[in-house]
């Protein structure tokens, strides 16, 4: 297991060197292919800024950071030296104009871009399995899911090709697929990072965050990455201090996610977890957030609606693949039918008729009502405890081609991730043993900004949870 | 809501979402929507009277503007323009719009 400190450190007392460290990094990308995490490397561009690290670093100069610290960007953020395609055929041959502000936050601060990771196309899924370039597989186990959409991120991590990657979260994006793949995956309060230079889903719930081995390692990325930004203006001002565990907390276990339709083994390895916090003198009792249970219907009304809207722009004229056909609206619907997956075509025929003129009372209002009842239950909560606690996913990670033929199936594995984003919460997945040989993730969630009290409780947990 | 799509809805559905839809995938999709449509139907349950519409979870913003002048973001027209997929004269070319 690689971290950003022994990387610094092996930097830092000149054993070893930027542009060793990406060079490593890359043959470990290359090796991993089996698991198809990546789905093109920086590889040019990565060598070239590594060497101007090293020349910095010689002249004694401050690097930053993160100086020499290899990273992996889920495909979905724009990014130079490799074509930005959110797994989409519509973006195959995109060749990024600009980079992304998290991208370029993490150069300033010596950072280095190796690799683009795998997703499900437009980040619609929860297994990479709606990627228009082949699944990627979990590291764990070949023959299942890393989970998604950032599952090749996760996997990314996962094995040990970097220290840390980006995903981005829109319904549990970043903490399903770190829970199937066994590592940290930090999904921020809304607004902490910037979205600019980021391929769109669903505007009110998407963030970017890390993934990383440990907690301390997510906290060093978020840190660098956070703040506002004048281009992307759903920025917060810069809040995010980590703040060391130090005295106890109360901790509520969210009551409807240890119910039926969770596994019971998962349970099992979540409780378990729960009482390493009780040892460690934190006080536990058990919470309820009762309209949580219809989060994931509110998830899948908002969140096509919006994708509906975001997608409009992928018509084959300004950018991306043109179909060619005699009349211009048929160019429109030929590149769409051709340049989006089938889940990307359901979601936004969905999106659609929630906001279309007779339905839009009954499902789209409805959902955002209901959407206030559950950011209600969570202030309520947060009036009694400091945290949240609850499993990530209903189960481990699943096999490939399980889920694929039923659309809410798949779906049900966001059940209990979707929460934070309608809400904006900060909410972490931090490793919490294995069942059956597969990773289980436990969820910390904390109230608005409490993003700095989150990360360090995951710490402190891994320090201790054997 | 209890409101099942028919084919027809599919087709006019496609046809806002500028999709084109082959005849012989409105059976499957209408079926996979409507499976969809049935589970978000759990809605109608949730007692919302009085209850305000949460679009946004930004805390306490609300619109955010800034002063009207020029930024520059460093991005060049060739730059912005070097994706599109047919271009002259520094312009994106497109198919004939008027008949």
């Amino acid at each position: 297991m690689i971290t950003i400190s022994e990387i610094k450190k092996r930097i830092a007392d000149g054993s070893s060197s930027a542009r060793a460290e990406i060079e490593v990094a890359l043959k470990r990308a290359e090796e991993a292919s089996e698991f198809h995490p990546i789905l093109a490397v920086t590889r040019e561009r990565a060598l070239k800024r590594a060497d101007e690290i090293d020349t910095a670093l010689k002249a004694g100069e401050d690097v930053g950071p993160l100086a020499g610290v290899p990273f992996i960007a889920k495909d979905n953020m724009l990014a130079f030296g490799a074509p930005t395609t959110a797994a989409a055929k519509i973006l195959e041959n995109f060749d990024a104009p600009f980079q992304a502000e998290a991208i370029e936050r993490l150069e300033a601060a010596g950072a280095i871009l190796i690799a683009k990771a795998n997703l499900d196309a437009f980040a619609h899924g929860g297994s990479t399995e709606n990627s228009a370039y082949g699944p990627s597989k979990n590291p764990h186990d070949p023959e299942r899911v890393p989970g998604g959409s950032s599952g090749g991120s996760a996997a990314s991590v996962a094995l040990d090709i970097a220290p840390f990657a980006l995903g981005t979260d829109t319904g549990g994006s970043i903490r399903q697929p770190a829970s199937f793949c066994g590592v940290v995956g930090m999904k921020p309060t809304f607004g902490t990072v910037s979205r600019y230079g980021v391929v769109a889903m669903a505007s009110s719930t998407d963030v970017i965050g890390p993934f990383a081995h440990t907690a301390e390692d997510a906290a060093l990325v978020l840190d660098v990455m956070s703040g506002r930004d004048a281009k992307d203006s759903t920025t917060l001002p810069d809040f995010f201090t980590p703040e060391k565990t130090e005295k106890p907390l109360r901790i509520g276990v969210v009551k409807e996610w240890m119910g039926e339709g969770v596994d019971a083994d998962v349970k099992a390895r979540v409780n378990e977890t729960i009482e390493t916090l009780r040892s460690l003198g934190h006080t536990i009792e058990e919470v309820s957030v009762p309209h949580v249970k219809h989060a994931l219907a509110v998830y899948y009304v908002v969140v096509p609606a919006e994708i509906a809207s975001n997608l409009a722009r992928y018509d084959g004229i300004r950018y991306g693949l043109r179909a060619e056909a005699d009349k211009l609206e048929n160019v429109f619907t030929r590149t769409r039918e051709q340049g989006f997956m089938p889940e990307n075509k359901r979601r936004i025929m969905i999106g659609n008729y929630v906001l279309s003129s007779g339905y839009y009372d009954a499902y789209y209002r409805k959902a955002c009502q209901v959407r206030t009842l559950i950011c209600q239950d969570f202030e309520r909560a947060f009036g009694d405890f400091d945290v949240l606690v609850g499993p990530v996913a209903p189960t481990t990670a699943f096999r490939l081609g399980e889920n694929t033929d039923d659309p809410l199936k798949m779906y049900l594995s966001d059940l209990m991730t979707v929460s934070a984003n309608l809400a904006g919460l900060p909410s972490v997945s931090v490793p919490a043993g294995k069942s059956n040989g597969l990773p289980v993730g436990l969820q910390i969630i904390g109230d608005c900004q409490a993003d700095g009290a989150i990360l360090p409780l995951a710490q402190q947990l891994q320090e201790n949870n054997s | 809501m209890s409101s099942s799509i028919t084919n027809d809805d599919v087709k006019k559905l496609a046809k806002l979402s500028a999709l084109h839809v082959d005849d012989s995938e409105v059976a499957h999709l209408q079926q996979e929507l409507n499976h969809i449509l049935e589970y978000v139907e759990q809605l109608e349950q949730v007692d919302t009277e009085d209850v305000e519409p949460t679009y946004q979870v930004i805390g306490g913003m609300t619109t955010v503007t800034r002063s009207d002048e020029v930024i520059d973001y460093g991005v060049s027209r060739d730059e912005m323009l070097k994706n599109a997929p047919k271009q002259r004269d520094g312009q994106i070319e497109v198919p004939r719009v008027i008949e």
